[in-house]
């Protein structure tokens, strides 16, 4: 007669259902039972942001992160608390009062109490599709939360950055994942990552997708200039930037920017193309953001690497481009070319023209001084192998001085690296 | 009333209102008339049997439909006896019939406070909380029907119910629904349940078992208060600490060796119960120190007298202890365990602690709390 309780079932294996998506997940309560370890690629959790994750106690003023409180929620779920769970979700609700996700989990949570459940959003007559994009929210945020980077690894793209330029942010596409890196002298350390919503049709923009690669953070877009669906403020990048003319790619105005106040957090895959953060995260990034300055680069996956594959190709870039650098100095037309790819083209020139001017300009030189200074050089994200490479470059010669910000284009051919564009940035 | 109404109320789904004393009242009622004219005769001699007139008419009137007057008649009713549970339980329900939702919820209300061992008047009070659309309040009058009872199966199907339009709530907000129409549905579905199903009774027919089965504690792990996290998990009953132990075999010591005067106080508080049970007032009275609190800070004049009609009033009553556990530090003591009460009025399991202390080598019941 008495009711006969049955939540705990259906709950876990809701959540574990949503774990068990992706094979390397651990079982929902048996990664409960040790959050800090890690599936397959990453044996150990970046202890840095273990801490900020989970540890460090938010300051009074401030709510605890939306996701921390989240995480802390499932992983009671996990365990089979449920009461605490709820609470949990209480709390982060009452922070987040536009939390839909919070709101889904908190019905399950009630739900279960009072049939068995099979799934995450057990909501009766759902329309599926908003069904579907906040399970498919609450994957991604679990997936960040079970698959954090690995210390040790790093995005192969952050290969130099001089110390002007403090942060750097690395955008996933396919995992909503915004992860802030700091410039620890040349080393980059991850700071902290961010649940991100990117263009309807995914990455690789042509149309209402975010478009792949290396671009910086062009201009800051206050809030009180912004309709409502921009959030707490926007951040324009610089796309199309110069290779994506080069390819012909379409569309423009993609933009770091907040969430509509009818809601907290939007789906993976919402907006036309931007990269899209919950007001308090962007508030938090914006904070390390510097115009013109900070690189934004967006992939399709960041590929991870180890600390010595990362130090290895990037003494090799760099060697090269010191090459380069040394060849224009030796005034010796043919070293110098030789950097060049028959590919190259720029300002309207393509090889043949470029090297023919080259040969002109150097019969006239004495001497070269090349100073370059503040070099940034990144990786592209992609199939191709591709640098983008910005640097304040101080010109001197006999009949000549110039002082410019440049930016180059290299890639790879063969075994080496050759510069496919270059010009003011 | 009985095993009809019972089943028609079943087939409501929303809420389910408890009219719990009618049965016991009625059937005490017919018993009285059973017994005949001379019965009939004394009623006006004495407000002891006018009394039971008027909260049987109060309750036919009600029946009827006759709202005010039933009101009248157990407003009169009570002018004697302001603290009587029936009869403050049916002016509630009146009150309801009456969409008097307010003065109901108040009715009921004081009911928890004066006797929180009943897990019927908490159930009430949900039904008139979710009716105005507090389902977090009716979840926690329910969860507090079931602490107090915890086999409560009204209690559970009512609670389903209100876990169920919570989580709706939460599913509404999570997927950008209109909730305000689904809202509106329940209280009308409710205030059709009042007038078409009258006044059934449904409390479970079995009485509480006196073993607490197994699966209790899991049972009542999914709707604890969140102030308890002891009791929060499921999977391990047997940790839950604090007076909350219904899970521990009757026949289970004590974990820890008993204290010096264990004994002692358990024998007290069985020798309470047994005078208790004898209905041996003045003996069961006995038991309580000069200083005892009484539970709804009443004077003890009055207290007393309350507990003399309680005790009074059936012809017979069974008082069990189960699991006490003992724990006494200088010359108080304060035992946890689980009571069945049963009379041919009424039936209660609860979970009960009572404090004592030791005076002239006596002990002494200072403090008698009900649930946990």
């Amino acid at each position: 007669m008495a009711r006969t309780p049955l939540p705990l079932s259906g709950i876990l294996a809701a959540v574990a259902a949503a774990v068990f998506v992706t094979p390397a997940f651990l079982p929902a309560a048996e990664a409960a039972r040790r959050p800090a370890q890690h599936p397959v690629q990453h044996p150990v959790q970046h202890p840095a942001q273990h801490k900020a994750r989970a540890e460090t106690p938010a300051p009074a003023a401030e709510p605890q992160s939306a996701e921390v409180m989240l995480n802390a929620a499932l992983e009671d779920i996990g365990k089979g608390r449920f009461d605490p769970a709820l609470q949990r979700i209480d709390a982060l609700l009452k922070s987040y009062p536009n939390f839909r996700l919070g709101y889904l989990i908190k019905g399950d949570l009630l739900l279960a109490r009072a049939r068995p459940l099979s799934e995450l959003g057990s909501a009766p007559k759902a329309p599926a599709d908003r069904l579907d994009d906040l399970r498919a929210e609450a994957l991604a945020r679990l997936r960040a939360y079970r698959e954090p980077p690995t210390k040790g690894m790093l995005p192969r793209y952050l290969l130099e950055m001089p110390p002007e330029q403090q942060y750097a942010v690395v955008v996933d596409t396919v995992r909503s994942r915004l992860y802030l890196y700091g410039n620890d002298k040349g080393q980059p350390h991850l700071v902290a990552d961010y649940y991100i919503s990117v263009g309807k049709n995914g990455s690789q923009k042509t149309r209402e997708k975010t478009p792949i690669g290396v671009y910086h953070v062009t201009s800051s877009l206050p809030a009180n200039k912004l309709p409502d669906l921009y959030g707490s403020g926007a951040f324009p990048i610089n796309y199309p930037n110069d290779l994506d003319k080069r390819m012909g790619r379409e569309g423009h105005g993609i933009w770091l920017h907040g969430t509509p106040s009818n809601t907290f957090s939007r789906p993976p895959r919402a907006s036309d193309g931007c990269v899209v953060l919950s007001n308090s995260d962007l508030n938090i990034v914006a904070k390390h953001l510097q115009i013109g300055l900070t690189p934004v680069i967006i992939s399709e996956g960041v590929e991870w690497v180890t600390t010595e594959s990362w130090s290895a190709e990037r003494k090799k870039f760099l060697d090269q481009f010191e090459q380069w650098r040394a060849d224009w100095e030796s005034r010796d037309t043919d070293r110098y070319l030789a950097n060049y790819s028959r590919k190259f083209a720029a300002g309207g020139q393509d090889y043949d023209a470029f090297s023919r001017q080259k040969r002109q300009v150097n019969a006239g030189k004495e001497w070269i001084k090349l100073k370059l200074a503040n070099v940034s050089a990144f990786r592209n994200p992609g199939r191709e192998d591709m640098m983008v490479v910005t640097f304040e470059q101080d010109y001197r010669s006999n009949n000549l001085s110039n002082q410019m910000k440049k930016r180059q284009y290299w890639a790879r051919e063969g075994n080496r690296w050759r510069i496919i564009y270059e010009g003011a940035a | 009333m009985g095993a009809h109404d019972l089943a028609s109320r079943r087939k409501y789904n929303i809420m389910t209102l408890i009219s719990w004393p009618f049965r016991n009242a009625a059937a005490a009622s017919r018993r009285h008339l059973r017994s005949g004219v001379i019965a009939f005769a004394l009623m006006a001699l004495g407000p002891g049997a006018a009394w039971a007139d008027d909260l049987q008419d109060a309750n036919a009137l009600l029946k009827k439909g006759q709202h005010a007057q039933a009101l009248d008649k157990v407003n009169q009713y009570l002018s004697s006896r302001p603290r009587d549970a029936q009869g403050r339980f049916l002016k509630g329900l009146i009150l309801t019939e009456q969409n008097k939702t307010g003065e109901a919820i108040d009715v009921f209300t004081k009911l928890t406070q004066d006797y929180p061992e009943l897990p019927e008047p908490y159930n009430n009070l949900a039904v008139l909380y979710a009716a105005q659309g507090q389902y977090e309040k009716a979840r926690q009058s329910l969860e507090m029907s079931i602490r107090t009872h915890p086999s409560y199966a009204t209690a559970y199907e009512n609670l389903g119910d209100v876990y169920t339009k919570l989580a709706s709530q939460a599913y509404d907000k999570a997927l950008q629904l209109d909730s305000s129409n689904s809202a509106a549905q329940t209280k009308l579905s409710l205030v059709r349940d009042l007038i078409t199903g009258g006044t059934g009774n449904v409390r479970p027919t079995k009485p509480a078992p006196a073993k607490p089965e197994p699966q209790k504690p899991v049972a009542m792990a999914a709707a604890p208060k969140s102030a308890e996290p002891a009791a929060t998990a499921p999977a391990a009953p047997a940790k839950a600490a604090g007076p909350k132990p219904t899970a521990a075999p009757e026949a289970k010591p004590a974990a820890k060796p008993a204290a010096p005067g264990t004994d002692e106080v358990v024998g007290t508080v069985r020798a309470w119960a047994k005078a208790w049970a004898a209905k041996d007032v003045k003996g069961y009275l006995a038991y309580y120190a000069r200083d005892f609190k009484t539970p709804g800070g009443e004077s003890r004049a009055e207290w007393e007298k309350n507990r003399a009609q309680r005790i009074n009033a059936p012809k017979e009553i069974e008082v069990n202890i189960d699991s006490p556990r003992v724990s006494i530090s200088g010359d108080t003591a304060t035992v946890n365990y689980r009571q069945t009460y049963r009379s041919d009025k009424l039936k209660v399991a609860s979970n009960k602690t009572l404090v004592l202390a030791r005076s002239g080598g006596k002990w002494l019941i200072q403090q008698e709390r009900s649930g946990s």
